[in-house]
């Protein structure tokens, strides 16, 4: 058997994940998250009076901390299973990422395990959005100021 | 040369005698299907140590010890340990055996290393180098998951083709005796590196069977003998979809597996109640496997001619991150009570 | 209605991620820095600030989100600062969620140990 036809034989007989039930249940629990978010919100906007830059922040901190706390319980990778990209793309699947690493790396040491690896996962969206960002503003300024 | 046939199946002079063996496995293997047979168990998965490194080796000292205690001999009458794990640079074995002055060779065949440590104990045995000789391997959920994949504590979906690398050790002791009632190993078909392309790391079943297939069509080929001819033909952990392309690369072949043929990987786990996808994998799985269920079934004369074919993806996380395929490979040992 | 708009966006937002995980061999990693430069790119013609002035929490807890906060800072530091906005106002404008992921990570990790699954 050659090796392409060997691959869509493989590609045939491997399970498919059971998309329609994934996406409903992403669609779900990161509905859900981003509706904590929400109401976070209405409590820093609404209630403690903070500006609207100054909440948004104070949602994504919070958010964070839960995200954190529930990692460190071993809680959001047993939410994840289900939610799948509904605790992937919240800010609360950023922080799953940066928590994890640290938290499994401890037993290298906390400057090389925990240090080095906290980035592992998280890193490369720093990196890339950082970067776009960078691109962006001086695009921008050159538009700005030259056309 | 005459010790070999065909295409390379070598047939021991004298068959090997498995004088002793051992298993142990963490929680989940312990609910599994076949969790009753085991030798030992931890509920906890780091074994009392401090990091699912020292878990791992803690296991192998355990079986290697119980292996050793059963025989009631001393380190200094055994020649050679052959062990390997999935760690980097095989350290769970290095440190394992670190206590026990044995002369040691490390192994990395990723998940095939207990055939692969099994037919090189026999062949030194049959060779007349060792009196006794010893396989050992293990794998840990934990350690391995950290090297190959992702944190324990990240929110990661798990693909229909992933496997669950199995907790647990086994280790087999093989001696020049002549005990009736224990198992002898008559010949071995070491595997040769076979890779189809195939390069999702989450789905070793599909990157191994090819492998699997062209080992067990050359061992049938060499001694002349068909699939019925065995009581049990288990691959080490292709998984469910593995199992599958096995069966279908083999019918292409003119060989039909029947119902002798099974799977450690799919044996060891309930894989839709206990949520592991296509069954479990790594080194501990076709080792505890082996030393738990099918040598103790030989013995009860539950099985008695048995090819053992433990199967490996031999890649690592770089190569794969370059884009590279993955290739596999089997090696297949017979086991007979007769 | 805030709630509900916030859901139903942020919702939609996850289900997409979604069909990534299930229908291509995207790692999560790759996934994410796709919802940040998006955010970026998406903020930056001008798209993303009527969504998130729509959805709320919907659109700004998402990565892409985070990405909207790169690209709106970067802008208001190029506005005040000329082109040394371009580096200083992206991770300025994220500082909080960064090291608020930095500091909780760490402590989180000092306090726990991983858990078997």
């Amino acid at each position: 058997m050659k090796a392409e036809d060997y691959q869509n034989l493989s590609e045939k007989t491997a399970p498919k994940s059971p998309i329609m039930k994934d996406i409903i249940l992403a669609f779900l629990i990161g509905g859900t998250i981003c509706t904590v978010g929400q109401v976070l919100y209405s409590v820093y906007y609404d209630l403690l009076k903070f500006n609207v830059t100054d909440s948004k922040t104070y949602v994504s901190i919070t958010l964070i901390f839960l995200s954190a706390l529930l990692t460190g319980t071993g809680v959001y990778d047993k939410i994840a299973k289900y939610g799948g990209a509904g605790t992937l793309v919240p800010i609360t699947g950023f922080a799953n990422a940066m928590v994890s690493p640290a938290l499994e790396f401890k037993t290298e040491g906390y400057v090389l395990g925990l240090g080095t690896k906290i980035f592992a996962i998280a890193g490369p969206v720093i990196v890339y959005g950082t970067t776009a960002s960078v691109i962006y503003g001086i695009i921008y300024y050159i538009i700005t100021k030259f056309i | 040369m005459t010790k070999k046939i065909g295409t390379g199946t070598y047939k021991f002079q004298t068959p090997v005698e498995v004088s002793a063996f051992s298993s142990i496995v963490g929680q989940k293997e312990k609910e599994g299907p076949l969790g009753k047979y085991f030798h030992k168990y931890s509920n906890d998965e780091y074994f009392k140590q401090d990091s699912f490194e020292k878990a791992e080796s803690f296991m192998q000292k355990e079986v290697l010890n119980d292996v050793i205690q059963q025989e009631k001999i001393s380190p200094q009458d055994i020649e050679f340990i052959f062990a390997g794990d999935l760690l980097n640079q095989c350290a769970g074995s290095n440190f394992s055996v670190r206590d026990t002055p044995v002369q040691f060779f490390g192994l990395y065949g990723a998940c095939s290393t207990m055939a692969e440590g099994t037919i090189l104990a026999a062949m030194t045995v049959d060779g007349g180098f060792a009196n006794r000789a010893i396989a050992l391997t293990s794998s840990h959920f934990c350690s391995a998951e950290r090297q190959f994949r992702f944190p324990l504590e990240y929110g990661n979906q798990r693909t229909p083709t992933s496997q669950w690398t199995v907790t647990g050790s086994g280790c087999v002791m093989l001696s020049k005796e002549n005990d009736a009632n224990k198992p002898k190993i008559k010949d071995c078909c070491p595997g040769v590196v076979c890779d189809m392309g195939i390069t999702d790391m989450n789905n070793m079943g599909a990157a191994m069977a090819p492998a699997a297939a062209l080992t067990l069509k050359r061992y049938l080929d060499d001694t002349k003998t068909k699939p019925e001819d065995y009581d049990l033909i288990v691959t080490g952990d292709l998984g469910s979809q593995g199992k599958e392309l096995l069966r279908i690369l083999l019918k292409k072949d003119g060989i039909t597996l029947g119902k002798e043929y099974d799977d450690c990987g799919t044996m060891i786990y309930d894989c839709e109640k206990q949520d592991v996808h296509a069954g479990g994998s790594g080194c501990g799985c076709s080792a505890s496997v082996l030393t738990g269920y099918i040598l103790p079934k030989m013995m009860q004369m539950r099985y008695k001619e048995v090819l053992f074919m433990t199967t490996g993806a031999l890649m690592n996380p770089n190569t794969s991150l370059q884009g590279e395929s993955i290739p596999g490979i089997a090696h297949l040992v017979h086991f007979s009570m007769n | 209605m805030d709630y509900i708009k916030a859901f139903i966006i942020g919702g939609l937002f996850c289900a997409v991620g979604q069909i990534f995980i299930d229908k291509t061999k995207l790692t999560p990693a790759k996934i994410l820095v796709g919802y940040v430069v998006s955010g970026v790119i998406l903020s930056a013609v001008g798209l993303y600030k009527p969504l998130a002035e729509f959805a709320g929490a919907g659109a700004t807890v998402p990565l892409t989100g985070f990405g909207h906060t790169l690209a709106m800072s970067v802008k208001e530091a190029v506005d005040q600062h000329g082109l040394l906005g371009a580096f200083t106002g992206g991770l300025s404008g994220t500082a909080g969620g960064i090291t608020a992921a930095i500091v909780f990570g760490t402590a989180v990790a000092l306090i726990f140990r991983s858990h078997k699954k």
